[in-house]
């Protein structure tokens, strides 16, 4: 407050000092001139009654003339004092008004709210940089999960957009450029209370200026940075511990993968989903020959995971020269039906339209319907604002740049077990990744399937910890149900993490030891339970041996005793 | 030569030699007070303060610091003066002339160290 509370007194210098030479000058005219009582006598105004008539006269209040009726001269004097005291006011708060209006000021009024704002958060928070389709999805989910983010963005529309969203969890933001050091630490980049820093806008030097100001000014940070080049990727990985994101190969990775082993896929999308989100029904598109429509770094990218996957494909681009696109090319946008026959949709097994032109890529797949009523069609959809055009039109895949990346990030941020699991995932095969899936659709409601990490604690999960340490405590006694210990919950253990070892679907027989991390999968209230019992000593010495207990302390120390 | 500086000096100049006019004289005599020159020297008080704002140096923070002290005793010491000629039940007598003669006294000892700070900065300035 103070520095602003300055700024604007200093702006509105001028009117204060005309107000107070107004007020004085009036004072003194009242002193100065005579007036008479009320039998006639000569009667001097004093400071006090002169200071009183102009406060009431001049803030149009206007009592009358106290204490005695005014001489002519008197009321002359009036007049004049009238004019001068509105006017001065008219214009002191005529200033008042413009310097709060002024937007200069007003950028810095905004600035040192947020900066406030930030300073007083007391909840572990993400900043967030870049405010676009994949940061939007990204802010969206942490605060669906009651995580609170902070974001920069140097777009104020943006920022506006942010204010208006009626998140639980609402996000504070800024409009600055977050290439700028000063700007990332009014947003909270040196703060404990920082998790970590996710930088997601377009420019890939501003994504590096992000990572290099987090690793120097906040060392322990954790960093993820979205870099379209290789080089920088290169660059930004060279320091620090960043984990960087290639929008385009992510994208293109996942969409491969759709295609050659949808089982896969489907694990994936399951995997990395936001809790609450409908559940997506498995997709199986055929094998044979596809269609790739535009050859941009999207298509660049698709093309090179497709052909490592096997999958034999035309491609049509508007200018081939221009985007070094193979022999074979056939030139033109897709949009019309020559050039789609021409690649050979009508017996094509699939068509993916994959310009970063959502009505190009709309046009394409209308296009082709009429052509080949069964093909399956994948559509690029850009711009999330376009999604109810794309759900309306009932393509077999939507894949949306935000939303792959967004999800990615997010799985990241929740628990780093997502990602070893899915590591470890990838190198099983598809079958396996179907047998998984029928299991997983076995135990989830109509929602993704919530995953959470029980992480063999004293801090975080008393109970388990103690027992761990008493005795044997094998995974399916932790799976009981804690109403009926002869039933299982229906969650599935994912993956067992010791000493550094991943175990991908432990068994039930496996020993828990001190330490381990387990992540688990099942629907949500399930989740509850199982937590209830990893922290209730009573409900996990039920599971453990069938006994029901109760009572406190006090309660337990005495038995032990006797 | 800088106008502004001009008026700066001028003004915490001129609130200090008011001051001092209206202060000197026996304490406890309200004839030696003029009332004119304690409404002058508020006035021109409160335009040195306000002429103040805004400086965001420490010297500039200390100047404020002076003028607004130098501000609330001249007002109470007015206040008084009000009070006792117009609601007090005996007028101006000793007690209220050592009051608003005291307070004005403080007002002066503000306005002395403003003028000293300016002093000092002037003396800073090989210019």
């Amino acid at each position: 407050m103070p520095d602003i509370f300055y700024i604007l007194l200093r702006r509105l210098r001028t009117p204060i000092i005309s107000l107070i030479l107004i007020y004085a000058v009036s004072i003194l005219g009242f002193v100065l001139i005579p007036g008479q009582d009320n039998d006639g006598n000569v009667w001097h105004t004093s400071f006090f009654h002169a200071f009183y008539f102009v406060s009431y006269t001049a803030s149009t209040i206007g009592f009358g003339e106290i204490p005695y009726t005014f001489t002519d001269a008197q009321r002359m004097w009036t007049l004049v004092v009238i004019y001068l005291t509105v006017i001065g006011w008219l214009y002191s708060i005529g200033a008042l008004l413009a310097v709060l209006q002024d937007p200069a000021f007003k950028r810095l009024r905004a600035e040192y709210a947020f900066g406030r704002s930030v300073r007083s958060l007391r909840t572990p928070f993400y900043l967030v940089c870049g405010y676009g389709d994949t940061g939007s999805i990204l802010v969206k989910a942490l605060a669906d999960v009651g995580v609170k983010s902070v974001v920069v963005d140097c777009d104020e529309n943006r920022i506006n957009e942010l204010e208006l969203s009626d998140y639980l969890r609402r996000p504070l933001g800024l409009v600055g450029d977050a290439g700028v050091p000063a700007v990332l630490q009014m947003a909270g980049i040196t703060s404990p209370y920082c998790k970590g820093v996710i930088a997601l806008t377009d420019v890939d030097k501003t994504n590096l200026m992000v990572a290099l100001t987090a690793h120097l000014l906040n060392p322990d940070l954790r960093v993820l940075a979205r870099a379209e080049s290789p080089e920088a990727a290169a660059n930004i990985l060279s320091f620090g511990k960043n984990e960087v994101i290639n929008p385009f190969e992510t994208f293109a990775g996942r969409l491969a993968m759709a295609l050659h082993s949808p089982g896969m896929y489907t694990l994936y999308t399951w995997m990395t989903g936001i809790p609450h989100e409908p559940l997506h029904e498995p997709l199986f598109p055929e094998y044979g020959h596809w269609v790739l429509c535009g050859y941009g770094r999207f298509g660049k990218a698709l093309q090179h995971y497709l052909e490592h996957a096997g999958i034999d494909m035309h491609i049509i681009e508007p200018d081939p020269a221009a985007q070094n696109a193979p022999p074979g090319t056939i030139k033109g946008s897709g949009t019309d039906a020559s050039t789609l026959r021409q690649a050979g949709v009508e017996k094509a097994a699939g068509v993916i339209a994959g310009s970063s032109d959502d009505a190009n890529n709309l046009s394409i797949l209308m296009t082709v319907r009429e052509l080949n009523p069964d093909i399956f069609m994948v559509a690029r959809q850009n711009r999330q604002e376009n999604g109810i055009i794309f759900e309306k039109a009932g393509f077999q895949l939507i894949m949306k740049r935000g939303d792959v990346i967004a999800h990615k990030i997010f799985a990241l941020l929740r628990t780093p077990l997502i990602s070893d699991f899915l590591t470890t995932a990838r190198t099983q095969d598809n079958a396996w990744a179907n047998g998984l899936i029928s299991r997983i659709l076995g135990v989830s409601t109509d929602e993704v399937p919530y995953l959470w990490e029980i992480r063999i604690t004293r801090g975080r999960t008393p109970a388990l910890y103690k027992s761990c340490l008493k005795h044997a405590v094998s995974l399916f006694d932790l799976m009981r149900d804690p109403r009926e210990r002869d039933e299982q919950l229906p969650v599935i253990p994912l993956l067992l993490k010791r000493d550094g070892e991943t175990n991908l679907l432990p068994d039930g027989q496996q020993i828990l030891e001190v330490s381990d991390r387990l992540l688990m999968c099942a629907a949500y209230p399930v989740h509850r339970e199982m937590e209830w019992a990893t922290q209730n000593e009573n409900v996990l010495h039920y599971l453990l041996t069938g006994e029901e207990v109760s009572g406190g302390g006090l309660w337990k120390t005495l038995l032990q005793n006797y | 030569m800088n106008s502004e500086k001009v008026i700066f000096g001028f003004f915490i100049v001129l609130a200090l030699t008011l001051n001092f006019g209206f202060f000197i004289g026996e304490i406890d005599d309200i004839t030696h007070h003029n009332v004119y020159e304690l409404f002058a020297a508020l006035v021109v008080s409160l335009i040195a303060t306000v002429l103040k704002f805004g400086d965001r140096t420490h010297l500039g923070a200390i100047f404020l610091a002076t003028s607004l002290v130098a501000d609330l005793q001249l007002i109470v010491a007015a206040v008084i003066w009000g009070y006792a000629e117009h609601a007090g039940a005996s007028g101006i007598n000793t007690e209220a002339a050592v009051a608003i003669v005291s307070f004005s006294g403080g007002a002066l000892l503000a306005n002395i160290i403003s003028v000293i700070l300016l002093v000092a900065e002037t003396m800073t300035v090989r210019r």
